[in-house]
């Protein structure tokens, strides 16, 4: 069952590194929305470093929701993802390892990028281990609750937008308590934020594989 | 299961008490579209009375005969519309979650199209307390919107009322929008209370609730009275419309059924 697992990653990876247009445009998206914002709010350093977590957060939330709707689309159009429910292997853990490698070529890369952005605007050094570890949380609470959205948009008219709309309130706590970790003072203040994201994330690791399967299950009827 | 079976004809039309299915009785019974259609039609009528009579009268007794508060003057009068739509709001939303989960699990087409009733009424609910809302608001806190726990929670539960109904809007097959819709109120209502709770922690300005079981009210008896009236007069109007809107769809669904071709109303 693990060997499915790690094939399936493998699968996914190799697929994101034959086209990494892909993963690039999600990276260029977030790193484009880090610097929309000194633009928009003018060059004031110090209000700058203060609203940078919140930006840092939002641009990755706004990111990794641009880039869910890949998630099942390329499967399901070559009809993959039905071979993959017709077999024997419990369709959570499928969908586990597809949720795993999305985040290994969309969260992941945000979370490397996030310091450099950090660093431009001005944020102290010892800031950037809280903020780097509450978006690792952060960007695998989104690829779980993503995934529910991209599965039960799957084909329909409009799934990008729909997707949107479907999973920004879901998103939301784990907005809340990621920025108020990556706001903190100091690493003391952080902790409970990061260890409620922490218990959101173990939750949907819980919940979503099982939500997705059943989503799934309805657009393949 | 079911217990549609379309060529029955209703018994409440034609008078004919052989015509009931033998396979579903008592409340059962009305899981039948042609049953459920009749039955709507009357209560729909009796609650749309009773809208109107308690609202009417609640609406006096607020205005007229409570006392202007002490601290908040007349403003606070919109009370009697704020919370009720507020309760009203979030009720309407278990109710509907409620109704897509049996839908999906008893496979029965009656109570999804219930959900789907039951969605543009708690979303008109939600859009009214934000606004009767920032009306208060001007007045008692000098702005129309603040972002505090309540405002905020308020405004998502209008975001998930929105993506319910776009979910099922861009759905071609009916059943399969059922089930999606089903899917995505469950995943709301578990995540209902995190989204509270997480906001909650975040900020507040809201005073805290003035009713509750547990202890006795801190308001005025007119007040009160109103206030229990209008949301009698609310809740009314809210099963009156989507009752009514249950019977638009289920003429939609059904169409092709004989015992809807065989309706006066279809008919003419």
């Amino acid at each position: 069952m693990i060997t499915i697992l790690i094939a399936l990653v493998k699968r996914d990876l190799k697929l994101a590194a034959r086209r990494p247009v892909e993963v690039l445009t999600t990276l260029f998206f977030f790193a484009m929305v880090g610097a929309l914002f000194p633009l928009a709010v003018g060059a004031d350093k110090e209000l700058l470093r203060r609203m940078a977590p919140a930006i840092l957060w939002v641009g990755a939330l706004l990111s990794a929701m641009l880039s869910m709707n890949r998630l099942f689309v390329a499967d399901f159009m070559d009809g993959t993802l039905e071979q993959l429910l017709l077999s024997p292997c419990p369709p959570s853990l499928l969908i586990a390892a597809k949720v795993l490698s999305h985040w290994l070529v969309a969260g992941l890369p945000l979370v490397l990028l996030a310091p450099i952005i950090s660093i431009q605007f001005g944020l102290a050094p010892e800031a950037l281990p809280r903020i780097t570890l509450s978006l690792v949380l952060g960007t695998w609470a989104f690829s779980l609750l993503g995934a529910i959205g991209a599965a039960l948009t799957l084909g329909l008219r409009g799934g990008g937008l729909l997707i949107a709309a479907l999973v920004l309130p879901l998103y939301l706590p784990a907005l809340i308590f990621g920025a108020a970790a990556a706001n903190a003072a100091n690493a003391f203040d952080a902790t409970p934020h990061l260890q409620l994201l922490a218990s959101l994330v173990a939750a949907c690791l819980a919940l979503s594989p099982w939500a997705t399967s059943a989503a799934l299950k309805l657009s393949l009827d | 299961m079911d217990l549609t079976a379309p060529q029955t004809k209703p018994a409440s039309l034609h008078r004919d008490r052989t015509d009931h299915p033998a396979h579903a009785r008592g409340w059962r019974a009305y899981a039948a579209p042609s049953r459920a259609y009749a039955l709507a039609g009357k209560l729909a009528r009796l609650f749309q009375l009773s809208a109107l009579l308690f609202g009417v009268l609640g609406l006096y007794v607020g205005l007229v005969l409570a006392p202007t508060d002490h601290q908040q003057g007349e403003a606070y009068r919109i009370i009697f519309i704020h919370v009720p739509a507020a309760w009203l709001s979030m009720v309407i939303y278990v109710v509907m979650a409620g109704w897509a989960i049996i839908g999906w699990v008893l496979n029965t087409r009656l109570s999804s199209m219930m959900a789907r009733a039951l969605a543009p009424t708690g979303a008109l609910y939600t859009a009214l307390a934000l606004w009767t809302g920032a009306l208060w608001g001007r007045p008692t806190w000098g702005a129309w919107w603040v972002w505090d726990a309540r405002l905020t929670s308020e405004l998502i539960l209008l975001f998930l009322y929105i993506g319910f109904m776009a979910l099922q809007a861009a759905t071609d097959d009916p059943r399969r929008g059922d089930k999606a819709g089903a899917m995505l109120a469950l995943v709301g209502v578990i995540n209902v209370p995190i989204i509270y709770f997480s906001v909650t922690w975040w900020n507040t300005l809201h005073q805290g609730a003035s009713i509750s079981f547990k202890a006795a009210p801190t308001m005025a008896t007119p007040m009160l009275l109103g206030l229990l009236l209008c949301t009698l007069g609310l809740w009314s109007h809210a099963a009156a419309t989507a009752l009514t809107r249950l019977r638009r769809i289920v003429l939609e669904r059904e169409a092709g059924a004989q015992w809807l071709q065989q309706l006066p109303e279809v008919r003419t």
